[in-house]
């Protein structure tokens, strides 16, 4: 058999906003609250673009067309869980709860950025590749070690499968049968790479069979699919079953970060191909236009909450010019150390100018 | 008041043992990991017994992957478990230092205390023993610049336990080497039960006027031969062993060099870049007025360990030691 028949692509909602089958979590109810999140998600990313443009914070990463992977799995989470984001996933640590003021000074270069709110287990934004994937893999561990139904999830794109951790990762979880799941968000580069040279296999998920482990590949632009496919990946898990692979096929519009230039690599007339036939957003205002539960009033306050939530968190970030100096010292070992004592007495005495 | 304490005569490796069962005994945290410390108890047996008496979700065989090993005891750590990771040789933790250097070791700092790691990697190290190749790696310096973790290398049976008792106590990360040359090089008295050691401080060996000899793991006893050839020609050395290589004990250095105003320091590991440098900086803040000649290194060479018919002229030994403290004498 084909390897792409074993792993079909999955698909509840098609780019026309046509429901292709019949599924529980396709209700206009969830369509209203995933429609909110990433419309609120999409104007995040493009604030955040802005602020850097202006130079108002620093480097970030965009993740505008990846919001319908983001979502749909970060909304299958429920409190206790563990979410791993790395440095593209501020749709999914927001939709989890995470402050937003946190992540815009993250982006600021501020350290208190990485700090959650209390209660919520995220993780700051893995910067190296696939590293995330064993510290999941190691919390989740540790849950089931306690018995309690928690659960990890952890984002990694197309390239971190090339990692000998993504592979340790899934292994330690196979042998263990370790409540996880790996949700692969699968743009089709990874900076300028394309996955045609990251691996020679036709699809991500099946890298699953080498583990045991189940494995999906799903529209990641059918937030419906992705929510779907995430809830049994998720129950599996809570139920002592074992790790689960899934695969979100998507796409980036724009850049890697905001000092890449992506037209030096690809076309981007594939990105506005892609954003008239395929975007996450629209394919959620089709489908509730397509149920007659469209609202345009609804939309335009929405839009109106969002920008005044976000304009909130902005106002707050900026209040912050840079981290206070102490944080450089204070949270390197928890009891005294002298070198680092001593450096920061020196710090703070003779050389900050203070 | 006198508290009575049992000793037992135990070789270091069974002084380590011994460690790790008080703590999984004191502790339900405390999880043992690594290929093959489960039913074999480790290549150097390490771990022998612990299989049997804590069962396999305490004491566990992992897959042989070393940055899967560490990278899912940082998840662990964070979690509410304190793993103890056993790395088979120092020359094979590097496909972990990734997740050493950068996760483990910044992730109190990333988070300003939220998450944080006590985990501690035991590790084998240093040649002498007729290993073969990349089984005899001296890299401590290596792990001496990561900020954040504590670098702990004891040298006799009593010093594995205390240190690796309190290693694991310790909030944060500690790499704990053991030098392999002494795991088995006669047995020294070792309290039973629980006790600890505090990180960070060293320990005078032997009590001198004339050089300071500092010296860690494996090259304590060569820095005590030495001492003992120097005696016999009236030059009388203050041997420290320093136990902790981050952070290093300041105050007994300081307090060593400026009574003999000498200093040799003998390391196994290369010599540029090495601990022993850094010892020259603290001997150089704190006692510079008081050192009557150059502080000399010996040291292995900058040079990749050799295969064993060549390693013990790679080696400090007693020897290439008591030139250096001569030639410190007669400066």
């Amino acid at each position: 058999m084909d390897v792409t028949e074993q792993f079909p692509f999955i698909q509840l909602v098609n780019g026309e906003g046509k429901q292709l089958e019949e599924n529980p979590s396709i209700t206009v109810a969830n369509a209203k609250r995933f429609y909110e999140q990433m419309m609120f998600s999409r104007m995040f990313d493009r604030k955040a673009v802005n602020l850097q443009r202006q130079g108002r914070i620093g480097t970030y990463a965009p993740f505008e067309g990846q919001e319908g992977a983001q979502i749909g799995s970060a909304l299958a989470l429920e409190d206790g869980d563990w979410m791993f984001p790395t440095y593209r996933d501020h749709a999914a640590t927001a939709a989890f709860g995470h402050s937003l003021v946190n992540i815009f000074l993250y982006w600021k270069g501020c350290i208190e950025g990485c700090v959650p709110p209390e209660g919520k287990h995220i993780f700051p934004p893995s910067v190296p590749i696939a590293s995330q994937i064993l510290h999941a893999t190691g919390t989740a561990w540790a849950e089931k070690k306690k018995g309690s139904d928690r659960v990890s999830l952890v984002y990694f794109g197309d390239g971190a499968t090339s990692e000998g951790d993504f592979h340790e990762g899934l292994n330690f979880a196979s042998v263990f049968q370790i409540p996880v799941v790996f949700f692969n968000q699968n743009n089709g580069y990874a900076i300028s790479v394309p996955i045609e040279r990251q691996m020679n296999t036709k699809t991500i998920a099946q890298k699953s069979l080498a583990y045991d482990m189940p494995g999906v590949r799903v529209d990641g632009n059918d937030v419906f699919a992705v929510y779907s496919e995430t809830l049994k990946a998720v129950e599996r898990a809570r139920k002592g079953e074992g790790p689960t692979l899934i695969e979100a096929v998507t796409w980036r519009y724009g850049a890697h970060t905001t000092t890449d230039e992506p037209s030096k690599y690809r076309d981007q007339g594939e990105s506005e191909r892609r954003r008239q036939t395929d975007d996450p957003i629209s394919r959620v205002e089709k489908y509730l236009k397509a149920e007659g539960s469209w609202d345009a009033d609804w939309e335009e306050e929405l839009k109106k909450k969002s920008e005044k939530r976000l304009q909130l968190a902005v106002d707050e970030m900026e209040k912050t010019k840079k981290s206070d100096e102490g944080l450089i010292f204070d949270h390197v070992f928890g009891t005294d150390v002298w070198p680092v004592q001593e450096q920061k007495e020196r710090f703070f005495h003779k050389e900050s100018g203070k | 008041m006198s508290i009575a304490v049992n000793m037992k005569k135990l070789t270091m490796v069974q002084a380590i043992t011994e460690a790790l069962k008080v703590v999984l005994e004191e502790d339900e945290s405390v999880l043992v990991l690594g290929e093959d410390v489960g039913r074999n108890g480790g290549v150097f047996r390490a771990t022998e017994g612990l299989f049997e008496l804590f069962g396999d979700e305490r004491v566990m065989d992992t897959p042989l992957a070393e940055s899967g090993l560490i990278g899912t005891s940082i998840g662990l750590a964070m979690n509410g478990f304190t793993p103890v990771v056993e790395i088979q040789f120092l020359g094979f933790i590097y496909p972990g230092f990734n997740q050493l250097i950068t996760h483990a070791t910044r992730i109190r700092t990333r988070t300003q205390s939220r998450y944080t790691v006590p985990l501690t990697i035991r590790v084998p190290y240093g040649a002498g023993v007729r290993a073969p190749e990349i089984h005899s790696d001296s890299t401590e310096a290596l792990f001496t610049h990561i900020p954040g973790l504590k670098v702990v290398v004891p040298s006799t049976p009593h010093d594995a336990k205390g240190l690796l008792i309190s290693s694991i106590k310790d909030p944060d990360p500690v790499l704990f080497l053991e030098p392999m040359k002494m795991y088995r090089t006669g047995k020294g008295d070792v309290p039973t039960g629980s006790y600890t050691i505090p990180l960070g401080k060293g320990y005078r060996r032997r009590n001198g006027e004339d050089v300071s000899l500092f010296a860690w793991g494996a090259m304590v006893k060569v820095a005590e031969e030495a001492a003992e050839k120097a005696a016999a020609k009236g030059i009388e050395c203050d041997v420290i062993d320093l136990r902790s290589l981050y952070p290093l004990d300041k105050e007994l250095i300081a307090e060593s060099v400026q009574k003999t105003g000498r200093a040799v320091i003998i390391h196994e590991a290369p010599s540029s870049g090495g601990v022993g440098s850094e010892v020259i900086s603290i001997i150089n803040d704190t006692s510079f007025l008081y050192m009557r000649s150059p502080i000399k290194k010996v040291t292995g060479y900058d040079a990749p360990v050799p295969l064993f018919t060549l390693e013990d002229d790679y080696l400090p030994d007693a020897n290439k030691v008591l030139r250096a403290i001569e030639e410190t004498v007669r400066f």
